[in-house]
């Protein structure tokens, strides 16, 4: 399953919807951290194939970072956000208060700061999903990794212990703080069972 | 060390293995826990390039794409490279990949995958008596890996370190 043909308009309108929620709790949680007005551009939810996400972000080799929380309870799999370099040095500074264009690498402040970051979207996501279908869901510690997007997705993949799945829910979202953009991707790589749950506690019939 | 070759660079995907004669280059990118296992034959200059995802296919119910598991996938090349002309008894072997990506995982068995990746591929290579000449493992960085046919050299690159030859 997770095959994109096996999700209906309504389905995937649902999954719209519970991303707008999830990332309209993740952008509050974000800006009462920065204490600085953060908007979100209306994220665009899918389940998508894992060539088209790596396509969708750049490729094989491109740097990236990402912070990924192992879900159990009602929903088993993980979250995670994926930021590309260029929109992870700006959120550092970003939550630094850092002129943009101030950070060009990850030291371990940096590092910190965007594992932060990264934990607090996922975390504030996976609450509002939690709060809005009143499944139980439990997250982990989050985990981080700065490096080839290939690198880092495939070893997500096959954490999840679903090797033969080719798709995953992913969600586009754009951050904004004033006039600076920043693009991050939120996925949820999960197992039939636990999208069937959201569904029904969506009140849609999966 | 010219990897601007790419009209020569066959790319396998994850989970894939391609075959390739001399003087092609075979390429997968971005392994991360996935270890790439790269076969060659020095005389007829025949290589190929499995890239593996999981140690063991026994641990699923389902298996769709065996080329996915080193218990499987690595008998599998072997097979066809043999069938395409290698001789199984030249072939020599070379490991790449099989890095721990994650910081802050809490050392559970779900994150340790690249190790066991490694361990199965040698065993496998060990039960089909495939000498592995040089390893590239573990660690906790990337690794995108060619193996040139023309000379059974593997070129690895890394985000901000040289690319190594093994």
């Amino acid at each position: 399953m997770n095959d994109k043909k096996s999700f209906s308009d309504l389905q995937i309108d649902a999954l719209q919807e519970i991303s707008n929620i999830g990332l309209g709790h993740a952008a509050t949680s974000l800006a009462e951290m920065l204490d600085r007005k953060i908007d979100m551009g209306v994220p665009h939810a899918d389940f998508i194939s894992f060539e088209r996400v790596i396509e969708l972000i750049g490729g094989y080799e491109e740097l990236v970072s990402c912070v990924s929380l192992e879900l159990d309870g009602d929903i088993n799999g993980l979250v995670f956000y994926i930021f590309n370099e260029s929109s992870t040095y700006r959120l550092v500074d970003m939550l630094m208060g850092l002129e943009e264009g101030t950070t060009v690498e990850l030291d371990e402040m940096a590092t910190s700061t965007i594992n932060e970051i990264g934990n607090i979207l996922t975390g504030a996501f996976v609450s509002a999903i939690s709060d809005f279908t009143q499944l139980h869901i439990n997250t982990s510690v989050p985990i981080f990794a700065f490096d080839m997007l290939a690198a880092i997705f495939t070893t997500l993949v096959v954490a999840v212990g679903r090797p033969e799945d080719d798709s995953v829910m992913a969600i586009e979202t754009n951050l904004f703080r004033e006039d600076k953009k920043v693009n991050g991707h939120f996925f949820l790589l999960s197992e039939p069972k636990s999208i069937h749950k959201l569904f029904t506690a969506l009140g849609i019939d999966a | 060390m010219d990897l601007s070759r790419s009209n020569k660079d066959i790319h396998v995907g994850i989970g894939e293995y391609k075959i390739a004669l001399s003087p092609n280059r075979l390429v997968t990118l971005g392994l991360g826990s996935c270890v790439g296992v790269s076969l060659w034959d020095p005389s007829t200059k025949i290589g190929g390039l499995l890239h593996i995802m999981l140690p063991n296919s026994r641990d699923f119910t389902k298996v769709v794409k065996p080329e996915k598991y080193a218990d499987l996938g690595i008998p599998l090349i072997i097979k066809d490279l043999v069938r395409q002309g290698a001789g199984q008894s030249r072939l020599v072997a070379k490991l790449v990949g099989g890095a721990q990506m994650f910081t802050g995982a809490d050392k559970k068995q779900l994150f340790n995958i690249g190790e066991r990746n490694i361990e199965m591929s040698r065993k496998i290579l060990k039960e089909v008596t495939i000498r592995i000449t040089a390893e590239e493992v573990g660690g906790n960085k990337g690794r995108t890996m060619y193996l040139d046919t023309a000379t059974g050299e593997v070129l690895i690159r890394t985000i901000g370190k040289d690319i190594k030859v093994i």
